[in-house]
């Protein structure tokens, strides 16, 4: 049955090609609108690191003075100071813990053909590596001991070391860093989770750093901070602040491995905020949050709000379009009473018809979801030749290829329920009578 | 024309009409909002930063191995370096003149705080403090920035300082931007007033207002001081250094093409990569990229989806016309001219279209009340919703033209015949 309505289908859909062009690129614009949008929204809302990122977690205290605190309502801090990261590092309370801040260094390469050049750096205590599971391609990341003695070694990432070493075994090499020498210990695999989760205060996506040194060894060759400081009291300014400075600007990722040991280390920030301020260092009461990766991206409202406003418009615009479809279907099918009504006279049944005009409208669809395809496609091309530094990233995965046919179908069918159902309503007598 | 008989028609193929008026609704509403969206993003990338723009070029460097700014003989060879660069950008040819400058409009990197009319403020207490961005620069940032003077004087050489980038002495002297100085002294007699920076306790006394000067970050953050910089006369001492640079008109290209070998010939330990030197009207189009990508997009979508109504609008229309074929025939065999017939499909859109607007214009301010709740939109002025209804009445009307044309040309003879 299904194949003879189909070939009815196609024969209705030919008899009429202005009308069925119309219907499928209304379909295809609406779908290749959206389609180009959720894949945008999909790939910027992703889990940076999957697997992973439910046992992250980012533990926020406020270390601010009493000055405009509103109980309940004033938000910890969203970074660390050197002396509350210090202290929460060396409490080893977690799993895991990792004290970290980005920054920029100068590389002067070794061999003469490359001018020195910027490179973004991440200053780091070792657990960073095995907490978010960075892949080595060489080497390793270096350990604790090398934190402890602040020793000149650094990880680069698979990117600097093809064009520093033509991506080569770098490991042992010299590094010369801000004018200072550093031996290379690791060299990372591809590892670039976006969005850039661990420091949202660089770019989000698609920029991860080439060098990676020990946090202690950063301060003592007074490697330069690049990122956000957040000051109060008479904190001043400056982009690397003092260590004693009332400022924040490193981060603080803890690595715990159940709910139960999250409930005991946010209870612990409760414990060491209050023990601070007996301390008479902090003056609010105790304000802790402890939010994992997921929660903390959601939290900083990390994708952009053009991109939904988009996938917003988007969404409108193929409503537009399905009501037109709505409106074209409902012609289309009424025009045809009389050749439905000789089906109705012959025995069809309302039912029959009924999903006679659903294949129908289901055609309509599957074209219009291709011609979406097709759309989505050179929409998401578009996209990629975009500045925004999530423009790379915007690709089709075979998740969004399913969910584009699906939502093509499930649109076409839903533009064609009224129609046919109107269709079906007509009288077979009256439909004879006037021929 | 009685409009009584043209609604007792429609009542016929209600499905059809509330499908099109529906449309018509949503399209108006979408576009509307879409607009004025674009209306908001032109304003933004249109307000003058209140620099000359023209000419202008700002470079980035870095020293390596510079000395450190933590140390006060440290400061002062950084010091002596970056006078050096700036006696050899000034010479080169081509040059009108050079300042060393923390940041400019437009480049979101900022150094911001808060200021004060009293001493010792502390920065949370929103009350006594309006925020304000800073510039540090010197004497020849006047004619480099090409900001006017509203009021008071510039900066003399004798009042530039210099200071290690993360010391914080006192600052003797400063000129704030017209928005800023109205915010503070709303008298409008700001210059020769104290005003205190950062919670300090010593004054700083203004010597001068310019009339506008934008805050470097374009980000929503700074909605609240985007006009009110301080400017500072002091060079910051640090392993980098900024430098902005006027040319002589024309000179733009060639000056930014010297630039590097220059400084590099001055102390080639330091790194300038390619984004260090960086016209003025390059640092615009990057702030601004994702606001114009916005706008284009939004242009777009309103185009294609004003094109699949009027689409819409000719089907339904059509197949209206064919429905009506013999009716039609009757009405001219009754003595109906063919422009009446062309005016009762005229009519009937405008009708139709006419409903949808009024629904489109409800669903045009909740559209914009719930954006307002979700994305820090501002009102809908009715203007816009205004012409969203002209918009979309003409365009019925252009789309119904080519049917109803068609209807008008249906002969009298068609009623004699069977349908």
């Amino acid at each position: 049955m299904f194949g003879y309505y189909f070939d009815l289908a196609l024969r209705s859909l030919a008899r009429n090609k202005v009308l069925t062009a119309l219907m499928v690129l209304a379909i295809a614009l609406g779908i290749g609108a959206s389609m180009t949008t959720l894949t945008v929204l999909h790939v910027l809302s992703g889990d940076p690191l999957p697997g992973r990122s439910g046992t992250l977690y980012y533990p926020q205290i406020d270390p601010q003075d009493s000055r405009g605190y509103l109980p309940g309502k004033s938000k910890p801090m969203d970074q660390v100071t050197w002396i509350d990261g210090m202290n929460l590092l060396q409490a080893k309370r977690a799993d895991r813990q990792a004290l970290m801040t980005g920054g920029d260094v100068a590389v002067q390469p070794g061999n003469s053909t490359l001018d020195p050049f910027y490179e973004d750096a991440r200053y780091t205590t070792a657990d960073f590596f095995t907490m978010f599971g960075v892949p080595f391609q060489y080497g390793h990341a270096w350990g604790a001991a090398e934190d402890e003695a602040h020793e000149r070694v650094a990880v680069i990432s698979s990117r600097l070391n093809d064009k520093l070493f033509g991506g080569g075994d770098s490991t042992g090499k010299a590094l010369r860093l801000d004018g200072t020498d550093f031996r290379i210990v690791g060299v990372t695999g591809d590892w670039s989770p976006n969005p850039n989760f661990y420091d949202l205060n660089r770019k989000s996506y698609d920029e991860n750093e080439g060098v990676f040194v020990p946090l202690s060894t950063s301060q003592d060759v007074g490697m330069v901070h690049d990122g956000s400081v957040d000051c109060w009291g008479n904190g001043g300014g400056g982009n690397t602040p003092d260590h004693n400075a009332p400022c924040v600007w490193l981060q603080f990722w803890v690595q715990l491995d159940s709910p139960a040991k999250a409930a005991a280390y946010k209870t612990f920030l409760v414990h060491y905020s209050e023990q601070q301020k007996a301390l008479g260092r902090f003056q609010r009461p105790p304000n802790v949050e402890l939010r994992n990766v997921m929660q903390w991206l959601d939290y900083n409202q990390v994708v952009p709000d053009d991109v939904r406003l988009q996938t917003w418009l988007a969404l409108g615009f193929l409503l537009v379009c399905l009501v037109n479809t709505v409106g074209l279907m409902l012609a289309k099918f009424l025009r045809r009473a009389s050749e439905l009504g000789v089906r109705r006279a012959l025995g069809a049944s309302k039912k029959a018809l009924f999903a006679q005009l659903l294949v129908e409208s289901g055609v309509v669809g599957l074209v219009g979801g291709m011609g979406g395809l097709l759309l989505a496609f050179i929409g998401l091309w578009l996209v990629r030749r975009q500045p925004a530094s999530y423009a790379a990233l915007a690709h089709l995965d075979p998740a969004m290829l399913f969910t584009t046919f699906l939502l093509a179908l499930g649109a076409s069918l839903l533009a064609g329920l009224l129609p046919a159902w109107r269709a079906c309503q007509v009288a077979p007598a009256l439909q004879l009578k006037s021929n | 024309m009685k409009l009584h008989p043209m609604i007792a028609a429609l009542r016929k193929h209600k499905a059809g009409v509330v499908l099109i008026a529906l449309q018509i609704a949503l399209t108006l509403a979408i576009v509307c909002n879409a607009i004025f969206i674009i209306g908001q993003r032109i304003d933004r990338v249109n307000r003058p930063t209140g620099l000359d723009e023209s000419n202008l070029f700002l470079v980035t460097q870095q020293w390596v191995g510079a000395p450190s700014a933590d140390t006060p003989d440290g400061v002062a060879k950084l010091d002596a370096m970056q006078k050096e660069d700036l006696v050899a950008l000034r010479n080169l040819p081509g040059v009108a003149s050079v300042a060393p400058i923390n940041s400019l409009p437009l480049l979101n990197s900022s150094w911001n705080g808060a200021v004060s009319l009293k001493p010792d403020a502390k920065f949370s207490d929103t009350g006594n403090n309006v925020r304000t961005t800073y510039y540090f620069t010197d004497d020849q940032a006047m004619s480099t920035l090409g900001v006017k003077l509203a009021a008071g004087r510039w900066f003399n050489a004798g009042d530039v300082q210099n200071q290690g980038f993360r010391d914080n002495p006192p600052r003797p002297i400063v000129i704030v931007t017209k928005a800023l100085a109205d915010k503070l002294f709303p008298k409008g007699d700001a210059v020769g007033k104290p005003i205190y920076v950062d919670g300090s306790s010593a004054p700083s006394t203004i010597v001068g207002v310019v009339t506008r000067l934008q805050v470097p970050s374009t980000g929503s953050w700074v909605n609240g001081f985007t006009w009110n910089a301080t400017l500072v006369p002091t060079r910051l001492d640090a392993g980098f250094a900024r430098y902005a640079v006027r040319t002589k008109p024309g000179q733009l290209e060639a000056a930014m093409k010297a630039a590097a070998p220059t400084l590099y010939k001055v102390n080639p330990l330091r790194v300038l990569d390619d984004d260090s030197v960086k016209s003025y009207a390059d640092i615009r189009a990057e702030a601004y990229r994702a606001d114009v990508g916005m706008a284009i997009l939004m242009g777009v979508i309103c185009l294609v989806l004003l094109s699949v109504t009027a689409a819409g609008i000719v089907g339904l229309t059509s197949f209206w016309v064919g429905q009506r074929h013999r009716q039609i025939g009757v009405r001219r065999a009754l003595g109906a001219r063919k422009v009446d017939i062309l005016h009762y499909f005229q009519l009937e859109n405008l009708l139709i279209a006419g409903s949808g607007a009024v629904i489109g214009i409800v669903m045009a301010i909740g559209l914009n009340l719930w954006l307002m709740r979700l994305y820090q939109m501002d009102r809908l002025p009715v203007v816009y919703t205004l012409i969203g209804v002209a918009a979309v009445l003409v365009l019925g009307q252009c789309a119904v033209f080519v049917p109803a044309r068609r209807a008008s040309n249906v002969p009298p003879v068609t009623a004699t015949r069977a349908a």
